[in-house]
């Protein structure tokens, strides 16, 4: 592996995480439809974050990148979870 | 490293490390209107269950689809130019293409119909039923809506770097355009996977 990271992923890779992605698009669409009230949305963002960590570690190659790409994504991720909780804090216990 | 043929300056790291920069501001783009719609989900609860039950789940799950297969052809496409297989590269961006215009296309009979119904930003109908109702489909056009004009810059871009790809600009020794491309392209794939929940799976 140069310092590109020129690795070539091969099809078959590929075509196994796309079909686990149409899967999961399946089993979000089941859970929804269970009514379990709260968990229904527990579970729908619990699957979406499954399928996205699929595609940024698959699709946009951070399975090959530098462990600086790997732990740099966490900044924007942890920013929006601060938001979100703190954000949150304020309207339960207002 | 291994181009010692090539006098050109080239630096990939840093090509990418800019391309995901970008894609944080975007994610911190996406992530306040995240923040806005799960505070007036919680607030407005009902509202929301209730007016979710507009969307067509169909249409959500179509484009999930079409979204997540494009993702397959233009990873597939990145792969192919390393090889140096360029007509299959070009094919498979071609695809990825058609599948974004697939999906503005199902977009745009899933609003007419909404505006159809009456619910439109604005509409009569929808200002008089309640808060929650009102805010939810405000959400609803201005997410999905600047995620569409998303998917609209994304189908240029690929354009444009198919066009690269025939000119020869793009090849197996300088694929950086191809590959940050496709970065942008998976993002949008990415924030669409949230909204198909948020907006189609609320029954």
């Amino acid at each position: 592996m140069d310092e590109r990271g020129n690795h070539i992923v091969g099809t078959k890779t590929y075509v196994f995480v796309w079909t686990a992605l149409l899967c999961l698009t399946g089993l979000t669409i089941l859970a929804a439809q269970m009514k379990m009230g709260k968990w229904s949305m527990v579970a729908n963002i619990a699957i979406a974050s499954a399928k996205a960590s699929l595609v940024l570690w698959f699709f946009m190659h951070l399975r090959q990148e530098k462990r600086l790409f790997k732990l740099m994504i966490f900044v924007p991720l942890i920013t929006i979870s601060i938001m979100i909780g703190l954000t949150f804090f304020d309207i339960w216990y207002r | 490293m291994t181009e010692t043929a090539h006098t050109e300056q080239r630096d990939y790291i840093g090509a990418k490390l800019g391309m995901w920069f970008f894609l944080f501001t975007e994610v911190l783009l996406f992530g306040g209107m995240f923040l806005v719609y799960s505070v007036y989900r919680e607030v407005y609860t009902a509202d929301f269950h209730e007016a979710g039950m507009e969307m067509n789940v169909v249409i959500g799950a179509v484009n999930t689809v079409i979204l997540l297969t494009s993702s397959l052809t233009m990873a597939l496409s990145i792969s192919a130019i390393k090889k140096g297989a360029h007509k299959i590269s070009v094919l498979l961006q071609a695809a990825t293409v058609l599948l974004g215009i697939a999906f503005l296309v199902n977009k745009y009979f899933e609003w007419s119909d909404h505006i159809r119904h009456g619910f439109y930003p604005d509409s009569p109908q929808l200002l008089a039923m309640s808060h929650g109702k009102i805010l939810f489909f405000g959400l609803y056009y201005v997410m999905t809506g600047i995620h569409a004009l998303h998917v609209l810059i994304g189908v240029s871009i690929i354009t444009f770097i198919l066009v690269l790809t025939l000119r020869g600009t793009v090849t197996s020794n300088d694929y950086i355009k191809l590959e940050n491309a496709g970065l942008f392209w998976h993002l949008v794939d990415v924030i669409w996977i949230y909204l198909f929940p948020l907006f189609y799976l609320i029954l």
